[in-house]
């Protein structure tokens, strides 16, 4: 049977070039990167080029890339080591309704100590408004936090607009760019970024790494506490194999990206089209063009989203859904209902997110395949009969 | 996560579609929530002489669905009500915990139907005491649907 993976904004296979890059890293240069011998010495020296490569793809400084274990940690510390250590300045945190959970829960975390909160609605689409945004501005505001482009349904923010508001008034920019890096070039310096979280397994590196981006002169307090390493910022032996994949990955994904782009956003187009044109009932849900270029989101009325997941796993093809059913809770994803999708949509999503190795054919079968397992569940649908009498 | 079972009935459902001119028809479920099913019953001589199904929700929903008329075919009508949500999980060879309530509505879609065909017969079964369709089951409720 043919497999077609089309679930990157999960996660990603690592490349070939990446694990031939971190594999002297388990076995020959294996010391640890504090260690003053000859080992420890080598590890570092590594540790230290990567940390310039990523740097590079960001058009920063190295000292300004600190690494994590990954995407949500570097949400986390930016959110929790900025309010921390800006407590003079204020307790107040702007972020949206869409974020990831590693954002969401962590204001949450932070509402019980005190903190408050201001949740940006979006709108259908699924940006936010920047005339809201600035009129939520108070004076106790420390840190606004949006994310660059959302993994659910793929909209991108107008980053370098929300940075400048933040900065005319004074405030600190966060953004979780965990699926924008290695999709859409970002200059933080161009950008006027702040902070900056990012993942490795997201662009084809390995899993459990990450690294946060703060631009020098934020104070920020540690998270992780412990030993001095990452300059006394963030404890925990560096995973120099994961690193080194990290950066060889981010060096790859920068060197390629109007290739990846532009190949991506073809494949997108062809699938969107495919199912727009093949299927009736259908909502393509985010922004048209402002989006992550292999994000597809769409909603099948009259069906239910891991039913679909099911059956497209039965004819090889990988995605994801926001059904409650595959959310473990009883309400669907927060982004779909943020976005205005009442419930009933909302359950039959379907997430499929393209990447490097996605062909013409992939798309074209699973076109194919949607059209048939989305008639099979509908002629079992309660609800798609009332529309086939006339009651629509 | 599901097992061989689930997967069978999930794929290849048994009894869908629904019968013209049903004696009773039961809907339980919400949209809200993910899933309604709706269960038709033909009766001949107090028993279940056909019966099918229509469902809209997840895997385990319509394989619940699926697996509880095959229990329920050819019983009596006093038998049919015995048959329990435990009896349908059993069947399928167990559910993930949090799909327990999808067995659960399988056996209140059959009451709800059962129900139907009494309430429009004037008939009185023991089995139905206590039940009413328009009750919250779980945190699935009854409702109508407008488009």
């Amino acid at each position: 049977m043919r497999k077609v993976y089309l679930d990157y904004s999960a996660t990603t296979p690592v490349k070939e070039e990446v694990v031939g890059e971190m594999l002297p890293y388990f076995t020959e240069i294996f010391g640890n990167a504090s260690s003053i011998h000859g080992f420890g010495q080598e590890a570092k020296s590594a540790l230290e080029k990567a940390r310039t490569n990523i740097a590079k793809t960001l058009n920063t400084s190295a000292d300004a890339i600190y690494f994590t274990a990954g995407g949500s940690e570097a949400d986390n510390w930016a959110l929790k080591g900025v309010m921390h250590a800006n407590k003079a300045k204020g307790n107040h945190i702007i972020t949206s309704v869409i974020e990831h959970h590693a954002i969401l829960h962590t204001c949450e975390a932070l509402e019980k100590e005190g903190v408050e909160v201001t949740y940006l609605p979006v709108d259908e689409q699924g940006r936010i408004d920047l005339n809201a945004l600035e009129a939520a501005i108070r004076p106790t505001t420390v840190l606004i936090s949006i994310m660059y482009i959302n993994n659910e349904i793929g909209t991108m923010q107008d980053v370098k607009s929300i940075a400048d508001i933040a900065h005319k008034h004074g405030v600190l920019f966060h953004t979780d760019a965990v699926q924008a890096y290695g999709n859409v070039k970002i200059d933080v310096q161009a950008l006027g970024i702040d902070l900056l979280s990012v993942s490795s397994h997201k662009i084809y590196g390995p899993k459990g790494v990450g690294a946060l981006f703060v631009r020098k002169g934020v104070r920020i307090h540690n998270l992780i506490k412990g030993g001095a390493q990452e300059k006394k910022r963030r404890a925990g032996t560096e995973n120099i194999p994961g690193i080194m994949g990290f950066a060889k990955a981010a060096e790859i994904a920068d060197a390629k990206l109007e290739e990846h782009v532009e190949k991506l956003t073809n494949l997108r187009e062809r699938l969107v089209k495919g199912i727009l044109n093949g299927i009736d009932y259908v909502k393509y849900n985010g922004h048209p063009t402002f989006r992550h270029p292999g994000n597809v989101n769409v909603c099948f009325e009259f069906i239910e989203g891991e039913a679909l997941l099911l059956s497209l796993n039965a004819k090889g093809i990988a995605g994801s859904s926001g059904s409650a059913c595959t959310s473990g809770s009883l309400d669907p994803s927060h982004v779909l209902l943020s976005i205005g999708l009442p419930h009933e949509i909302a359950h039959g999503s379907l997430r499929l997110t393209i990447g490097d190795f996605t062909t013409e054919e992939d798309v074209d079968y699973t076109i194919e395949a949607l059209k048939e397992v989305v008639q099979k569940l509908r002629v079992m649908s309660p609800l798609y009969d009332r529309v086939k009498g006339g009651a629509k | 996560m599901y097992t061989e079972k689930v997967m069978d009935h999930f794929m290849n459902p048994r009894n869908v579609g629904e019968i013209e001119n049903a004696d009773g028809v039961g809907e339980v479920g919400n949209v809200k929530c993910g899933d309604i099913m709706r269960i038709y019953i033909k009766v001949r001589d107090e028993h279940i002489e056909d019966i099918k199904f229509k469902t809209f929700g997840c895997g385990s929903a319509i394989a619940a669905s699926s697996i509880a008329t095959e229990l329920i075919m050819g019983l009596s009508i006093d038998e049919a009500l015995k048959v329990t949500n435990k009896q349908v999980v059993d069947a399928l060879g167990g559910l993930p915990p949090v799909k327990i309530h999808c067995s659960v509505l399988a056996e209140q879609a059959l009451k709800a139907a059962i129900y139907d065909y009494a309430h429009k017969n004037n008939l009185v079964y023991e089995g139905l005491a206590g039940f009413d369709p328009h009750e919250d089951h779980d945190h699935h409720d009854v409702v109508e649907i407008e488009f």
